[in-house]
């Protein structure tokens, strides 16, 4: 470990640190990915995996990515759920990896809901 | 350290470990990385979260569902069903012991959400072993708040505003205690950390050793500031390794990092700690005895004054706290002393540590504010006693602590009311007893510990707890005279009177106050020669009714002395000089045949 030498480090490490243990609480924000074996089957892992490389890359801070079983709607899967602070629950289904990146910065940043992928809204 | 979606919490405190929480630990390592989830989730081995009873606890993040009673091939179903799929493993929620009702999450388990845990506040929740882990919860930033913006002085009055009080059990108010050190003039200072504990059934500061060690390190180096020390010890039990290995370790990285160590955070302060492992004799708890032990004289007391304060280890000014209490300095620091006030009632100010244990459902470690009634923790935190069992005591404060009994249900803990009923604050052990515990077997138990652990040098202490002892041995095998009760009384006061510390100024306590609340259970020992309880196993007899006997033999094979004799249905007859009166046939017996009285 580098050594902390005055006060600006010791924040710097805070901050740092803070990131890195976020997932340790529900973010306000929250990523929902479906993987029952249904999931799974459809490619919900590699929905999964996009929803996290764009959240890391957009540097999204207070945003949980949970997973959940099977919802009785296999047939839609992969499916991703997108909850704002707030805001009623979303659900998209039949999702590609590339369909990812647009609906977390459209709904999950921007609040415009993708409608064209929304195949229910669970609440 | 990357960025996880997922963190799966481990507690790696003493109590989930000797359960096999690494076992857990290395499966669920392994089963993620096989699933090719490593990226992904991450497995953090944590201190003790306090449910000890529902051990080995693992917490899944973020939605902090919380599994009890985990074992390997469990881990295994964790990871393909809740980490991979996303389901719930229902059969390993917490379950409340009044209905049957599955618990899923950390916050809502009612164990945990009548507790307050400022002190234990990263217990089970940060890797006891990262320094960035301790940082990301406000780590250092109270000392480098107070070595920046405070004067030694202001730290010293911002303590005694806090109306923090001794946590070893003394209740001395810490913020005098540091003023009494700061101005004891002299260049070279030591601050102390007591980390001696042994009092039996109390794990409180073992705990947050093992669980949170920066915040003794930080707790300590503030107070080496407001007092003009520059060195440090802990003096640990050696049979704490855990809660030691995790301390070498956390003084080394916060050297490393320069948070202790010369000029720390580059403002010139200087702060040195050792760890000081300790031999095993309760005396070294006594502050006096313990600045011996690290001086590496024979572990025994001297007389006081002079107060450590003036002179203490080696000869020089020192101050000497508690784990607990240093533990919420940092804090107190932190969030100023009126948000540490807030908390508690008349003149005990914050929260308490406990170590709950005993014929209670849910043992472990809990947090309350001072005030909280003696109810609250045993019944609504503790979930009330063994299979339904009534209450009977609890003793409070250990060894040198007393027992309080249904009629103090309602008290709200403070070091006051603790004190006016015959028991006191202690260190926290607070052991719950049930109808069939013997009050004077219980008595005998704690003196026994005392007895033992006497150091020799004061006659009363050393002389005292044994002809005591005598006396309750004595009683509790049917041999008690009518005025043993006088003579254990005049004996006690003596010694709590005449003893040189506090081990044999409150060595009598668990007799003196058994015998002021259950006069009448050392009566019948003595004059009926009975024990009402049905523990003191020279005063009870095992018989066999004849009439209800139809001569099954199973209490003949559960008999571990063979003292059972008899022919297939036929009344079966106990040879009363074999029995060893364990009580295993009366368990086994379909037809209540068997009376034990």
């Amino acid at each position: 470990m580098p050594k902390i030498s005055n006060l600006e480090e010791l924040k710097k490490l805070r901050d740092k640190s803070i990131a890195e243990t976020a997932a340790r609480k529900e973010g306000r924000f929250r990523v929902i990915i479906g993987l029952g074996t249904c999931g799974i089957a459809a490619g919900g892992r590699k929905i999964m995996e996009a929803a996290m490389e764009e959240i890391a890359k957009r540097g999204l801070k207070d945003v949980s990515v949970e997973t959940t079983g099977c919802i009785g709607m296999c047939q839609n899967e992969p499916l991703m759920d997108i909850v704002r602070p707030g805001e009623p629950r979303v659900t998209y289904g039949n999702l590609k990896p590339e369909d990812v990146p647009r609906i977390i910065a459209d709904h999950l940043v921007n609040g415009n809901v993708v409608e064209e992928k929304v195949i229910g809204r669970p609440e | 350290m990357a960025t996880f979606r997922s963190h799966v919490l481990v507690c790696g405190g003493t109590g989930c470990t000797s359960g096999g929480s690494d076992k857990v630990l290395e499966t669920l390592r392994e089963g993620i990385k096989a699933n090719g989830l490593d990226k992904e989730i991450t497995v953090v081995q944590t201190g003790c979260h306090g449910m000890c009873e529902a051990g080995p606890i693992v917490i899944v993040y973020p939605e902090g569902t919380f599994y009890t009673h985990v074992k390997p091939q469990d881990a295994k179903e964790i990871v393909a069903e809740h980490l991979l799929k996303g389901r719930v493993v229902e059969r390993l929620l917490y379950k409340e012991a009044m209905h049957s009702e599955a618990v899923p999450h950390y916050k809502e388990l009612p164990f945990y959400s009548k507790q307050v845990r400022l002190t234990l506040r990263n217990c089970g929740y940060i890797d006891p072993d990262s320094l960035e882990e301790y940082v990301a919860r406000d780590g250092y930033q109270a000392l480098a708040k107070v070595l920046t913006e405070k004067t030694p002085e202001q730290v010293v009055e911002d303590i005694k505003a806090s109306g923090l009080r001794g946590r070893g059990g003394g209740g001395f108010s810490t913020g005098m205690k540091w003023m009494f050190c700061a101005k004891s003039p002299g260049p070279k200072k030591y601050v102390i950390c007591n980390a001696d504990e042994g009092d039996p059934g109390a794990f409180m500061d073992r705990s947050l050793l093992e669980g949170d060690p920066h915040a003794i390190l930080e707790g300590m180096a503030i107070g080496a500031y407001a007092m003009g020390a520059d060195e440090g010890y802990i003096y640990c039990r050696a049979e704490y390794p855990l809660a030691i290995k995790r301390l070498l370790k956390s003084i080394t990285d916060a050297e490393e990092a320069g948070l202790l160590g010369e000029n720390i955070l580059g403002t010139g302060f200087n702060f040195t700690l050792h760890v000081k492992e300790g031999a095993g004799a309760f005396v070294c708890g006594e502050e006096t005895a313990l600045m011996n032990s690290i001086e590496g004289k024979r572990g025994m007391p001297r007389p006081r004054p002079p107060f450590p304060a003036i002179k203490g280890l080696w000869g020089k000014p020192s101050n000497i706290n508690n784990v607990e209490t240093w533990a919420n300095v940092a804090q107190i620091m932190f969030h100023g002393p009126e948000w540490y006030a807030n908390y508690g009632y008349d003149k005990s100010r914050g929260t308490k540590v406990f170590a709950l244990t005993g014929k209670v459902n849910n043992t472990g470690l809990v947090e309350v504010p001072m005030g909280t009634t003696i109810r609250e923790v045993v019944f609504d935190i503790g979930g009330g006693i063994i299979g339904g069992k009534k209450f009977k005591a609890v003793q409070i404060g250990g060894p040198s602590g007393g027992c309080l009994t249904e009629q103090h249900l309602d008290l709200p803990i403070s070091y006051e009311s603790l004190t006016a009923a015959g028991a006191i604050m202690g260190s926290g052990g607070l052991v719950v007893v049930d109808e069939d515990t013997c009050m004077v077997d219980m008595a005998k138990f704690f003196l026994e510990f005392t007895q033992r652990e006497s150091c020799g040098k004061c006659i009363p202490c050393r002389e005292g707890t044994k002809k005591m002892l005598d006396i309750l041995i004595r009683i509790t095998e049917g041999n008690g005279r009518e005025e043993d009760i006088d003579n254990l009384i005049y004996l006690g006061t003596q010694i709590k009177t005449a003893s040189l510390c506090g081990l044999g100024q409150t060595a009598p306590n668990p007799v003196l106050t058994t015998l002021r609340y259950f006069r009448h259970e050392y009566e019948a020992h003595i004059r009926e020669k009975r024990c009402p309880a049905g523990a003191c196993t020279a005063l009870i007899t095992i018989t066999i009714d004849p009439a209800k006997c139809v001569g099954c033999t199973k209490c003949t094979k559960a008999c571990p002395v063979n003292a059972i004799s008899g022919t297939v249905k036929q009344p079966h007859l106990i040879d009363q000089d074999k029995c060893i009166k364990c009580g295993a046939c009366v368990e086994v017996c379909p037809f209540k045949a068997i009376d034990k009285k």
